[in-house]
């Protein structure tokens, strides 16, 4: 597991039932792209999150297969419906094959 | 070494081998997309990816998918030593079909979006960043 990851979500408290909000996610990664060199010429093997996910009560909104050209601390803007009150669940999937986790409610009001 | 008629055509065949590899990149690029429509025909339309003009530095590069119909939205950088970026698949709660993210450029060059539409129809978009400082480290 790359040390120091550290996934943050920005997700409204509140909604109305039906809105549309926008939701921002960065997580604290490397993303070593294999393509970099140490000191004495060896590559660094490559370690990148390949695939971000986020979900809603268990429903779809967006999933991104990361390649090795995204960026240090992957960061993603979407926007989601919001049919009910409930809980987003952003998942990440690391190359060595930890997952990070993180989960927002969202109350209806 | 004499120039020879033998020795120039030497010159000249490693004249076209360097030629060749910018094009060797693009055929990178023009698999992935083959891979992604399954040899679709790829119009223009219903996509719009925003980048800036120019980046300062390769190493983040914010770009911007949109689109109305889109399903899937592949992202590819044409001058990178791997041109595959990301790909974008929208769910049944997915409010629109932008997304925004944070990208690496090797340097100036091409960024091209294909996006499946809901009709099943491909389009692409692309646009041309400067790069100053390239984004794969030496």
């Amino acid at each position: 597991m790359a040390s120091g990851v550290k996934p943050r979500v920005k997700v409204p408290k509140k909604a109305a039932a039906g809105d549309v909000i926008t939701i921002k996610t960065l997580i604290s990664h490397k993303m070593e792209s294999g393509q970099r060199k140490d000191k004495e010429g060896n590559v660094i093997p490559r370690s990148i999150i390949n695939r971000f996910t986020c979900d809603f009560n268990g429903e779809n909104v967006v999933d991104v297969m990361l390649e090795p050209a995204i960026s240090t601390n992957p960061f993603f803007e979407f926007e989601a419906k919001v049919p009910e009150a409930g809980e987003f669940q952003f998942t990440w999937y690391d190359d060595d094959g930890s997952v990070y986790e993180a989960n927002k409610s969202i109350a209806i009001g | 070494m004499e120039l020879t008629r033998r020795n120039a055509i030497f010159l000249g065949a490693g004249a076209v081998v360097a030629s060749g590899l910018p094009a060797f990149a693009s055929t990178a690029t023009d698999d992935a997309i083959a891979a992604f429509t399954g040899g679709a025909e790829v119009g223009a339309g219903d996509l719009s990816l925003t980048a800036p003009e120019i980046a300062e530095n390769g190493n983040t590069v914010p770009i911007e998918v949109a689109s109305a119909t889109a399903v899937e939205i592949m992202v590819l950088a044409a001058g990178n030593p791997t041109p595959s970026v990301a790909t974008f698949k929208f769910g049944s709660l997915a409010a629109s079909r932008n997304a925004s993210t944070r990208i690496r450029l090797a340097g100036t060059q091409d960024v091209v979006a294909i996006a499946r539409l809901e009709d099943g129809s491909f389009v692409r978009a692309s646009s041309t960043v400067k790069v100053t400082i390239g984004g794969c480290g030496g």
